[in-house]
């Protein structure tokens, strides 16, 4: 990123110190009022959310910051893409491509999307395919958009056969070789990634970055 | 059931009673029991075991409850759950039209576990309200969100302010065509969950009469819990922490003198002094120590205080890993309450709280259902050897109970490598 002026500076600071009332306020006040370039905005808000990502990594931060962080993303993107102009370049390269998705018979999301968050301002292109995801889903969806690594979350017992399941499927489909797998959620631990046949497992989303970028070939 | 069964209990069976529950008392005491206590917490794994489905479970009060005694009679626990309780209740949730969850044949299959849906039963502009009087957010507010029963009741008069004359007035809105339904509903809806509990009382008393006393019978929640699951949902309650910091502080404050009063009274009535009181968001990885000791802990150890005092002896099912909290959580009298882990280490909460609670838990949830018997056999073994045997008041259970999808010859290792190896 070229060099910042003091707002700018200041917009970063707030926004990766969950100050959203003062963050928020100046955000809209430079797209707004000080007609700042709508994609200047957002990759200061990228900044901010890589010091967000790392300050969760290191113990800092926790779920409530990770939630914060991505209302406040939210709130500015709502305002700032009307803004921009096509221009050509577009989005910057991404790493790789993660299809995410809650095995089948479970409902529970809330780590899914804190994953997907996290790889999503580590240069991921993610696609989160929702919760109660049936296998036949997960396979189109994999012939569709041809990702690089598939992440399965669940949360109940039940999902240990979900996933298995959907693993198997693809195996079955002929695509297993095309992928990493990853499963994560709370009841997750080696003794089921052993059961499923996934190639690892996470505890949290900072392992999730980790293990993608590991398969991506990027220094964690 | 119109008229209550009776069961005797044998002098056999009272004496089979009597240690059963001394085992554990001493344990909650902090002395030394004769063994290492058992118990056994089993929910949709009661259909597996029955080869019935999950559903049947929830719809049949006589199968279900000659299913549990079965398993009862089998595996022996010290302190069995109350199992009638959380796996009947299909009934009164449709009676009740209760939305906050999906069951069984209701939302999900009939051979999947409860699904609760995590949603913002009350919004973030609604903290004022519910702080000024609760009885009245509720009336108005919350319950017809959560319950179809309840829809027409918010139409009642608005009560604080009415007097004379005007008290007289406010009574016609009872008389109002949606209000009528809301009481017909509701007093339908009593009938099922009267129905319930004489199932679950039934049950109770023939376990008795066995010989089995019951690990628990009323439950109760934290502070935050309460706001975070029922009302706020997850992520409007993280965002609380931040945008709605000291209105929600006020509100787990309030929350402890109603649910101390709940709990208290749940004591009373079912003569059992455990508080079974699953926690949810107190895991290391949910918040930071700051965030846990600002939010969390204070209005929790306030109730616990409050709980013990009233003569209860809560048992907080620490849920997912809790390791960073050991230090904090230990700030409780010693000898009062049953401290249940799920994924934290058991031996390092044995060194940080063996000398202030009893232990409960914890064969994983991994081991037991995609596990072999030998390896739950060893599981059990560390236990025993790392915990019980070095003085720590061990009671034996699953991580979270008995995992609905654990093959039954596992459930077999983990009770009798619990006699091989304590007692």
């Amino acid at each position: 990123m070229s060099k910042m002026t003091a707002e700018e500076k200041q917009l970063v600071e707030w926004l990766a110190d969950m100050n959203e009332d003062d963050g928020v306020a100046l955000a809209k006040r430079m797209l707004l009022q000080q007609g700042a370039d709508p994609m200047r905005v957002l990759e200061l808000c990228r900044t901010a959310m890589d010091i967000v990502g790392k300050r969760f990594a290191e113990g800092e931060y926790f779920l409530p910051e990770l939630v914060l962080a991505g209302e406040m993303l939210e709130t500015i993107g709502v305002i700032a893409k009307p803004l921009i102009k096509q221009r050509a370049g577009g989005e910057p390269q991404r790493l790789a491509r993660v299809l995410i998705g809650t095995v089948h018979g479970d409902l529970h999301d809330i780590g899914k999307n804190i994953v997907t968050f996290m790889l999503d301002i580590n240069g991921f292109e993610v696609k989160d395919i929702g919760v109660d995801v049936p296998v036949a889903t997960f396979i189109d969806e994999i012939n569709d958009f041809k990702p690089q690594v598939v992440g399965l979350s669940g949360f109940l017992t039940l999902a240990f056969d979900s996933m298995k399941e959907t693993i198997d499927a693809i195996a079955g489909a002929g695509l297993r070789d095309d992928m990493k797998i990853m499963i994560g959620g709370g009841q997750i631990d080696e003794t089921v990634r052993a059961y499923t046949g996934a190639d690892a497992f996470g505890r949290n989303a900072v392992d999730a970055v980790t293990l993608c970028k590991g398969w991506a070939g990027v220094a964690a | 059931m119109s008229v209550p069964r009776t069961y005797e209990q044998t002098p056999e069976a009272k004496a089979a009673y009597d240690a059963r529950w001394k085992r554990v008392m001493d344990c909650v005491a902090l002395k030394q029991p004769d063994r290492m206590p058992t118990t056994m917490m089993a929910t949709f794994w009661l259909a597996k075991y029955g080869g019935i489905n999950n559903r049947q479970l929830m719809y049949d009060y006589e199968k279900t409850k000659e299913i549990a005694e079965r398993a009862i009679l089998e595996f022996e626990p010290d302190a069995p759950s109350p199992m009638i309780l959380g796996v009947s209740m299909g009934p009164s949730l449709e009676a009740v039209g209760y939305k906050q969850v999906q069951w069984p044949g209701h939302g999900v299959r009939d051979d999947q576990p409860y699904q609760y849906l995590d949603r913002e039963y009350m919004m973030a502009d609604e903290y004022d309200e519910f702080l000024f009087d609760p009885t009245g957010f509720y009336l108005q507010k919350y319950l017809p969100r959560v319950g179809e029963a309840f829809e027409g009741i918010e139409e009642i008069a608005y009560l604080p302010g009415l007097q004379y004359f005007r008290l007289i007035g406010g009574v016609r809105t009872f008389a109002r065509p949606r209000v009528r339904k809301a009481l017909e509903a509701l007093m339908k809806a009593g009938e099922e969950v009267e129905r319930w509990g004489g199932h679950h009382h039934d049950f109770t008393q023939r376990m008795a009469a066995h010989g089995f006393p019951m690990s628990y019978i009323s439950t109760s929640i934290s502070p935050y819990d309460l706001i975070a699951d029922y009302f706020r949902g997850a992520t409007g309650m993280m965002k609380d922490l931040f945008r709605n910091k000291d209105k929600l502080l006020q509100l787990l404050d309030k929350a402890v003198t109603f649910l101390v009063r709940q709990a208290l009274f749940g004591i009373k009535t079912s003569r059992h002094p455990v508080v079974f009181i699953p926690i949810h968001w107190a895991p290391d990885a949910f918040m930071s120590p700051k965030q846990f000791e600002t939010f969390w802990w204070p209005s929790f150890r306030k109730m616990l205080l409050a709980l013990i005092e009233g003569g209860a002896i809560p048992m907080p099912l620490w849920e997912a890993d809790c390791t960073k909290r050991l230090e904090t959580i230990r700030d409780i009298p010693p000898g009062k309450c049953i401290y249940w882990f799920e994924r934290t280490d058991m031996v390092r909460a044995f060194e940080v709280l063996g000398d202030v609670v009893a232990l409960r838990g914890n064969l994983s949830p991994s081991l037991l259902t995609t596990g072999k018997p030998e390896e739950v056999d060893a599981a059990v073994r560390h236990l025993a050897e790392n915990v019980f045997h070095k003085g720590g008041k061990l009671i034996l259970d699953g991580a979270f109970g008995i995992p609905d999808e654990t093959p039954v010859e596992n459930v077999r290792a983990m009770f009798a490598a619990a006699r091989k190896y304590a007692g």
